[in-house]
This record gives C-alpha cells, sequence and structure tokens, in this order.
C-alpha cells in the first residue's frame, strides 16, 4: 500500500474532503427540525474537530460558529415572542404589554401573549440554521479556506489569488480599527469620526494591498498569462456559468424549488460547462504547485462518511420517515433509528483521518 | 551584474527627480550597502533594480538599468522573477500565503518549477536559514526575526542572482538582526549571490559591505567607493568609524575585532580617567507600576511588573521582540487594562481619566506612527496637533522643524518617507510637553542625523523636569541617551539599574564603544573625547 493510502500515517487531509464532509453534515441538518437529531449531528462534527484540528489560529472557528449559532437562535426566539400570534398553539406562557401599531400594519401584532408552541417552533427552526452554520464552521476549523483555494483547478487561479487576499485582509482591519482608536486617545480625541477613524484604518489598508501588490509581482505573479485576453475572458466567464448552474442545481435538487428534471438538468449542464472550461484554461497555465493535497484512501473514507449520513437523512426525507419532523412543537421528539445511524456514521473521519503530525519539539522531546 | 547607467527618476507630479543622474556598477557576488539620510531615495534607487521603478509605481526613468544583461525597460518586475529577489521593508505586507513552507514554495510556484526542484529547494532553504523547526507554522505566529528571514527565503528559492533588501534588520533586535545578517554573509560568501541592501544601522552592516552606495539626495551626485574609503570622509558614521577617526588610526577600522586589536594604545591613553557622568537630580514619580499582569486571552504579556519612573529620568526599555515593551508603554497610556496590579502615570490612573486630561499626563508615540496622523497635508496636521493639546500656534512646526528640517509641509503624511513620518508623530506628541513622555520604537528608519537630533530632545525634556520611556532595540542610542535600563524577558523585568551597569557588560546589549574599549566603562564616542581632553 501507498504511503498516502495508510489511515494512521500523519498528515493533513485534502481539505476537499473536510469541505464535502462538512457540507454533507449540514445538508443532513437541513433535511431535519427533530431537535435529537440536530443535537445528534453537532455532537458528531464537535467530536471530529475536537479530534482531528490544527493548533492553527483558524482552527478556533468552530467556537466562533457555535456562538454565532446561538446569536441566531437568540434572536429567532426573541423576534418570535415578540411577534407570535396564536397561530401555532394555544399553551399560553405569559404576555408581554402590547404596542398598538397604526391601521396599515393590521395582521401585524407587537407584543401580547406568547406561547409556548411558538418559542419551541422558533427554538427549533433557529437551532437547525445553527447546526448548519457549525458544520460550515467545522470545515473551517479543519482546513483553512486558503487550502482549499490552493487546490483549485489552473483556470480559477487568479480568482482563488483575489479570495486568498480578502480573507486576510478582514481580519487585519479589524486588528488596524482596534489600533487606530487605541491611538485616538493619544491625540486626547474622545469622539469617533469618519476622519480619525475610517480614514487611518482605510489608507493603511490601501497602502498595505500596494504594498503586496508590488511584493507579488516582483515574485512573478501573473507571469505566464501568455492566452489572449478575449479567450481568457471566455474561459472565466465558462467557468462562473457552470459554477452558477452546478449551485442552481443543487439547491433545487434540495429545496424542491424547480421540477426534478430541470434542476437535474441544470446541474449537468452546469458540470459539463466548468470541466470543459477548466480543461482548456489548463492548457495555458504553467504555473507549477508546491506539494499538492493528496487524495488518497482517507480522502475517500471521508467523504463517503459525510455522503452516508446526508444519504441516509434525504432518503429518510424522501420516503416520509416519522421522526424528521415534529407532529407538533409540544410533543416529546421522537428518535427515528435510519436517520441516527447514518448521521452516527458521520463520526467516521475522527479515526479515518490522518492525525496531524505532532510539532517538531514534542517529537524532539 | 547591476549596472546604472546616467540614470534619473521622476515621479508623476513631483518638481524635483526622486534620483538625479546616477552610474555605478555592483559587480558579480558583492554586497553593496546603500547609504543616505531619510527619505534620500534610498527605496526608489532598491525599487529600480527589479524594475518597479517604473513599471508599478509609475513615473519616468530615463537612462538605463541593467540586471544580468536584462534592461528593465524591457522586462517587467515578474519577468525579472527569476533574476532579482526583493525583500520590502515590512516582511508581514509582502506575504501572499499563510504558512512558512508555501511562502517559500510561491516565487517557484509562479515561474513555474518542476515540482520535484521545488521540493529540494524548499529543504536546501528551510536548513540554509534555519526555518525548519517552524516550516509548518503560520506565518502571523513567528517572530520578527523569523519574519525576515522566511521574506528572505522566500526571494531566495527562486535562486536569484541578486538580492535587494531594503533595511532587513531596522524592527529587529540585536539578536534576531545578527541571525539575518549570518544568513546573508552566508548568502554572499558561498553561493556568490549579489546583494544589494539599503540600511541605517552602519553599526551592524558595515563591516559586511563591499562596496557603499551613497545617495545624498537632492542635487547631490549618488557616489560610491570602498567601505573604508567612504568612512573616512563620511558624514554618518558609526561609533567604531568615529572613534577611530578620533583615535586617528589607519587603516579605518570597521568592526569591533579590529578596532580592538587597534585599541591597545587608547585604552592604556584612558586608563586613568574614569567618564564623567554627571548625576541626574530626580524629581517627583511619574510612572509607576506595582505587581502589573497583561494578558491577551491565554498569553500573559506581564507578569508582575513593578517600577518606578522619576522626573529627570531618560528610561530604555530593552529585550527581544515579544518581551512586552510595548504591553509595558500602552498600560502607562490606558491603552490596555491589567489583569491585576496597577499602573499610574503622573500620579493619574490612565483607564479611569478622560483622554482629553490624559494627554496632559502622558503622550505615547506608537510603533505604528501613522495611527497618530489624519490630516491631508503636514501643515495641517501640525495646526490640529496645536488645537488637540491646546498649546501655542505654530508649536508643532517649530518642533517639527528641529527634528526633520526638510519634511515638505504640503504633502500627505502617508507619502512621506518612514523616518519623516515618524518625525512628524514626533513632534505632534512632543508639542503637548506631558511630563512623562512614552515612546515605542523611536527609531525606525531614522538616520544618525535625525537619531542625534532626537537624542538632544531628549535630553532638554529630561532636563526639563519631564521622564522619558523609550522602547528601542538600538544599543547606540540607548548609551547615548539613556540615565537608566530596563530590560524585560518573557514578561518579567529581569534587570534595572544605570545604564553603564546594565549594558556595559551584556554580550547582546553592549554599544561598540563599551566592547571596543572593555573593561574601560565607557560607552560612547563623546564620553571618550571628554576623557582624552581632560587628559591632555
Amino acid at each position: 500500500m501507498r504511503a498516502v493510502h495508510h489511515l494512521t500515517l500523519p498528515r493533513a487531509l485534502h481539505p476537499g474532503a473536510w469541505w464535502l464532509w462538512a457540507l454533507c453534515m449540514a445538508v443532513a441538518a437541513s433535511r431535519t427540525r427533530n431537535p435529537v437529531l440536530l443535537v445528534l449531528i453537532l455532537a458528531v462534527t464537535g467530536f471530529v474537530v475536537s479530534a482531528r484540528r490544527s493548533d492553527a489560529p483558524w482552527a478556533h472557528s468552530f467556537t466562533a460558529f457555535l456562538k454565532l449559532g446561538l446569536l441566531v437562535i437568540g434572536v429567532r426566539v426573541v423576534l418570535q415572542a415578540l411577534l407570535s400570534t396564536r397561530s401555532q398553539g394555544n399553551t399560553l406562557l405569559f404576555t408581554l404589554p402590547q404596542i398598538p401599531l397604526p391601521d396599515w400594519a393590521a395582521g401585524v401584532k407587537l407584543g401580547g401573549d406568547v406561547t409556548a408552541e411558538a418559542l419551541v417552533t422558533a427554538l427549533y427552526d433557529g437551532g437547525q440554521l445553527a447546526v448548519m452554520l457549525c458544520c460550515v464552521g467545522a470545515a473551517n476549523a479543519l482546513a483553512s479556506p486558503r487550502r482549499l483555494l490552493k487546490s483549485l483547478p489552473g483556470a480559477l487561479y487568479e480568482m482563488g489569488v483575489a479570495c486568498v487576499v480578502a480573507l486576510t485582509f478582514a481580519p487585519q482591519l479589524v486588528t488596524d480599527g482596534r489600533r487606530v482608536r487605541a491611538a485616538r486617545r493619544l491625540r486626547g480625541r474622545t469622539r469617533a469620526s469618519f476622519r480619525t477613524t475610517a480614514m487611518p484604518v482605510l489608507e493603511g489598508a490601501l497602502d498595505r494591498s500596494v504594498e503586496l501588490a508590488a511584493a507579488m509581482d516582483s515574485r512573478g505573479y501573473g507571469r505566464t498569462a501568455q492566452a489572449p485576453r478575449a479567450q481568457r475572458r471566455l474561459t472565466a466567464l465558462c467557468v462562473l456559468l457552470g459554477l452558477l448552474g452546478i449551485l442552481l442545481g443543487v439547491y433545487a435538487l434540495l429545496t424542491d424549488a424547480m421540477a426534478f428534471p430541470l434542476a437535474a438538468g441544470a446541474l449537468a449542464a452546469g458540470v459539463l460547462l466548468a470541466v470543459a472550461a477548466m480543461a482548456v484554461g489548463r492548457q495555458r497555465v504553467s504555473r507549477t504547485r508546491y506539494r499538492p493535497d493528496p487524495w488518497a484512501l482517507p480522502e475517500w473514507i471521508v467523504v463517503a462518511a459525510g455522503a452516508v449520513a446526508a444519504g441516509a437523512m434525504v432518503t429518510a426525507a424522501v420516503r416520509g420517515v416519522n421522526g424528521l419532523l415534529l407532529a407538533g412543537p409540544l410533543v416529546v421528539p421522537p428518535v427515528p433509528v435510519l436517520p441516527v445511524v447514518g448521521v452516527l456514521i458521520g463520526l467516521v473521519p475522527a479515526v479515518a483521518a490522518p492525525p496531524l503530525k505532532a510539532p517538531l519539539t514534542k517529537a524532539v522531546k | 551584474m547591476i549596472e546604472f547607467d546616467q540614470v534619473t527618476v521622476t515621479y508623476d507630479g513631483a518638481l524635483q527627480p526622486a534620483l538625479r543622474d546616477v552610474s555605478f556598477t555592483v559587480p558579480e557576488g558583492e554586497l553593496a550597502l546603500v547609504i543616505g539620510r531619510t527619505g534620500s531615495g534610498k527605496s526608489t534607487l532598491l525599487r529600480a533594480i527589479n524594475g518597479l521603478v517604473p513599471h508599478f509605481t509609475g513615473g519616468t526613468l530615463a537612462g538605463r538599468v541593467l540586471v544580468d544583461g536584462r534592461d528593465t525597460r524591457e522586462y517587467r518586475p515578474r519577468d525579472l522573477a527569476d533574476v532579482v529577489g526583493m525583500v520590502g521593508q515590512d516582511p508581514m505586507a509582502g506575504f501572499v500565503t499563510d504558512t512558512v513552507e508555501d511562502e517559500l514554495a510561491y516565487s517557484m510556484e509562479s515561474l513555474g518549477v518542476a515540482p520535484d526542484v521545488m521540493r529540494r529547494r524548499v529543504e536546501e532553504t528551510l536548513d540554509l536559514l534555519g526555518l525548519a523547526d517552524v516550516r509548518d507554522r503560520a506565518l502571523t505566529s513567528l517572530s520578527g526575526g523569523q519574519r525576515q528571514r522566511t521574506a528572505i527565503g522566500a526571494a531566495l528559492t527562486s535562486h536569484p542572482a541578486v538580492l535587494v533588501l531594503d533595511e532587513p534588520t531596522s524592527a529587529l533586535d540585536p539578536q534576531a538582526a545578527e541571525e539575518v545578517l549570518a544568513a546573508l554573509q552566508r548568502l554572499v560568501h558561498d553561493l556568490g549571490v549579489t546583494v544589494v541592501m539599503a540600511e541605517h544601522r552602519l553599526e551592524r552592516v558595515i563591516q559586511y559591505a563591499d562596496r557603499v552606495i551613497e545617495v545624498p539626495g537632492g542635487a547631490a551626485a549618488v557616489s560610491t567607493g570602498l567601505p573604508a574609503e567612504r568612512m573616512v570622509t563620511a558624514p554618518v558614521a558609526p561609533p567604531v568609524v568615529e572613534l577611530g577617526r578620533l583615535a586617528g588610526w589607519s587603516p579605518l577600522p570597521l568592526s569591533v575585532r579590529d578596532a580592538r586589536r587597534a585599541a591597545a594604545g587608547l585604552r592604556s591613553r584612558l586608563d586613568s580617567p574614569q567618564p564623567a557622568r554627571a548625576g541626574v537630580p530626580l524629581g517627583a514619580e511619574l510612572a509607576q507600576c506595582k505587581d502589573l499582569v497583561v494578558s491577551y486571552g491565554s498569553v500573559t504579556a506581564l507578569r508582575g511588573v513593578s517600577l518606578s519612573i522619576k522626573a529627570g529620568e531618560v528610561v530604555a526599555l530593552m529585550g527581544r521582540n515579544g518581551a512586552g515593551k510595548s504591553t509595558l508603554l500602552n498600560s502607562l497610556v490606558g491603552i490596555l487594562s491589567p489583569r491585576s496590579g496597577t499602573a499610574t502615570a503622573a500620579g493619574v490612573d490612565p483607564r479611569r481619566t478622560n483622554p482629553k486630561r490624559l494627554v496632559k499626563a502622558v503622550g505615547l508615540v506608537p510603533q505604528e506612527p501613522a495611527d497618530l496622523l489624519y490630516a491631508a497635508t503636514v501643515a495641517d496636521e501640525c495646526s490640529t496637533a496645536d488645537s488637540d493639546f491646546k498649546v501655542t500656534t505654530g508649536s508643532c512646526r517649530a518642533l517639527l522643524e528641529r527634528l526633520a528640517p526638510d519634511v515638505p509641509l504640503d504633502m500627505h503624511p502617508r507619502d512621506l518617507s518612514e523616518g519623516q513620518r515618524l518625525c512628524l508623530a514626533l513632534a505632534v506628541v512632543l508639542c503637548g510637553a506631558p511630563p512623562l513622555l512614552l515612546l515605542d520604537e523611536p527609531t525606525r528608519g531614522l538616520d544618525y542625523g535625525a537619531k542625534r537630533r532626537l537624542v538632544a530632545i531628549l535630553r532638554e525634556l529630561a532636563a526639563a523636569g519631564h521622564a522619558v520611556v523609550l522602547s528601542t532595540h538600538d544599543v547606540e542610542m540607548v548609551a547615548e541617551v539613556a540615565t537608566r535600563v530596563m530590560v524585560l524577558a518573557d514578561g518579567e523585568l529581569v534587570s534595572d539599574g544605570e545604564t553603564a551597569e546594565v549594558i556595559a557588560g551584556s554580550p547582546a546589549f553592549a554599544p561598540q564603544v563599551a566592547k571596543i574599549l572593555a573593561p574601560l566603562p565607557f560607552l560612547t564616542v563623546g564620553e571618550v573625547a571628554d576623557a582624552l581632553d581632560r587628559a591632555s
């Protein structure tokens, strides 16, 4: 067996595999509002993240997404409490003071009675969104989006670099803003103004991008694009259209927004366009790639585990298996066997993905 | 290898050319050092080597620049990427990827080097620059020296014949600077790379240079020559050279080792007299920390620092990058809040004082001086500073004129050179004349002349009853101006005492004069001149 196929030999898993797995888990979450299944999906992704994440700065993003998820649930519940009507049920919890609204807002109610059904529904709906967010967070924590962009096909290279640069600048702007705000104190100013906050930050960002562009130019960026401009634009357009088609197709398949044949057609056309464009674009690229991430057995297993989890949920949803959607907000959520087993298979990457390399200093000791 | 033939560079909209009629040649395998005052056009000259001037910056370049036989008129910077490796002033700003290994491979990927060659060269470069331990680390988690070496490595992997560096050691502590210079020396000696480097800190680099290119700025002509010859008359010179001139040594020594061998006679002449150091009359306590602990998340930047600084003192805060120097200064102005313990500045708690009143007690020039500047022109900036600090109109401009006489008043602060910008920020803070003045690395990018003027101003302030605290890596500056030195390591105060006591004995922090004349307790050329005067 070749070294790359070993499950236990330390190396970084292909970022694409992590993202596919995480997206599959998100698809699984999108099929249910059963809190038991949602919590189970969250636990599975959280466990895999804690088992396989590195100690790089971006590896902490799972917690950040978890907090974002809690925020989403909170906002959802509060809004529901403010706007709730008795349409979902009649179990009265408490009554908020009702704010009278003018006539043109008839049908909208602010404050008033709050029912348990309304709150629980909001909790479950928000929970579903939160769990899907956490799946994206898991992908972020396991493989930095930059590494994913690195494995983009050559035809998309320029676009990838632009994204990478943008990804660096966003966090940099935050630190700059903090620094400039601190510096404002040093001039004895208390009030913020556009001139004293945004200007220095933006000027700094502009300076840095010019500096980075100069560095990239000196290091040979853009040196190999010898193809005529028209051809380059055509390829880029085809790639974009293709990706759009894929996006549309996948969305339609998942949400029943379009008839099945139409959605499948969009997906197929998209894939075809994208593949063709990349094949053409590839010819003009004479860049090479340093240590490309291999795609071997562990990657296949990780993706398969995600696919099984998503597949189980989607199949269950299509077959109408009991327990994915609750009969009413206040019933005790059931535990359907097939989806639970499916989601649990999503745990496989915690052992199947190769462990990370131990830091050198530890290994020497 | 590099040939400038009557090169004149004029930026768009500029009245004066940035470089005028420059001609010189740098043969293969030499280390050429570009020196000159702040803002004299050194960066322009370096950027003309790989065609960034004028292809990237705009402007007009008259004359001809040939690098390895290629004319920069026909080759863009990206087409010269296999011949010239460029390392900018701030390595962090030039990083494209996020880990050390990827960064090293980036230029080779752009050049289309075969994967197996790339792999081999990355491994070789990791070893050459001593980066193997950090190969997987994120670039943001590296120390200053490691970042600078990564930037050099990233320029080296494509095996360029010429390496161009803009102030590679100015932001580094003495140890990290030595790592970087040792790496450069290896490149020149073992691999025959031609290195062109601009640097203000001549005391660190002059001994390694084979050739000096002096860019005087303005209308004066650019001239080149051998370091030992140039140093005899150069207006800017490191302490070792000034000592040599004072003692009349010939040939002029450029390194501490050569000077020490020539110094036996001088040491015996100086044997009896001690340097005259006037005791500082101390006033009221202006800064105080009691068991100060500051942490960022899980990192403890300061653990239990206690200190007291009185009026009339000039305190130098030293220690490697990341030892907690900036954290200490920032806590004294209330930018950071302590986890426990207290920090008091001029009798007030900086966290609980209104900024308007705080600036009357304590002033800080931050590490990024541009953060303090908001106005669109230098003149505007000066007048806003006057009104911010409620001082008489024109005092900021007067200070600026003392610090940097040639800063054009109608320029945008962002367009100034790094040194000029620092002078402007210094002038802004100094015009408030706060009793406690804090400076975070005030010498980065400053030339000797500006440093001398800064020293004079700081001494005046101290004599007028201010307390000054400056964090710096510049040991020569410390020897000139500081009355007391504190060394921080890992967030703790490891030594605190009079300048001579703390720095003279330390291998890393001793100034050149102390190294040359050890065991005599002299720190600066001025002290030696004084002692010789008194002896004769």
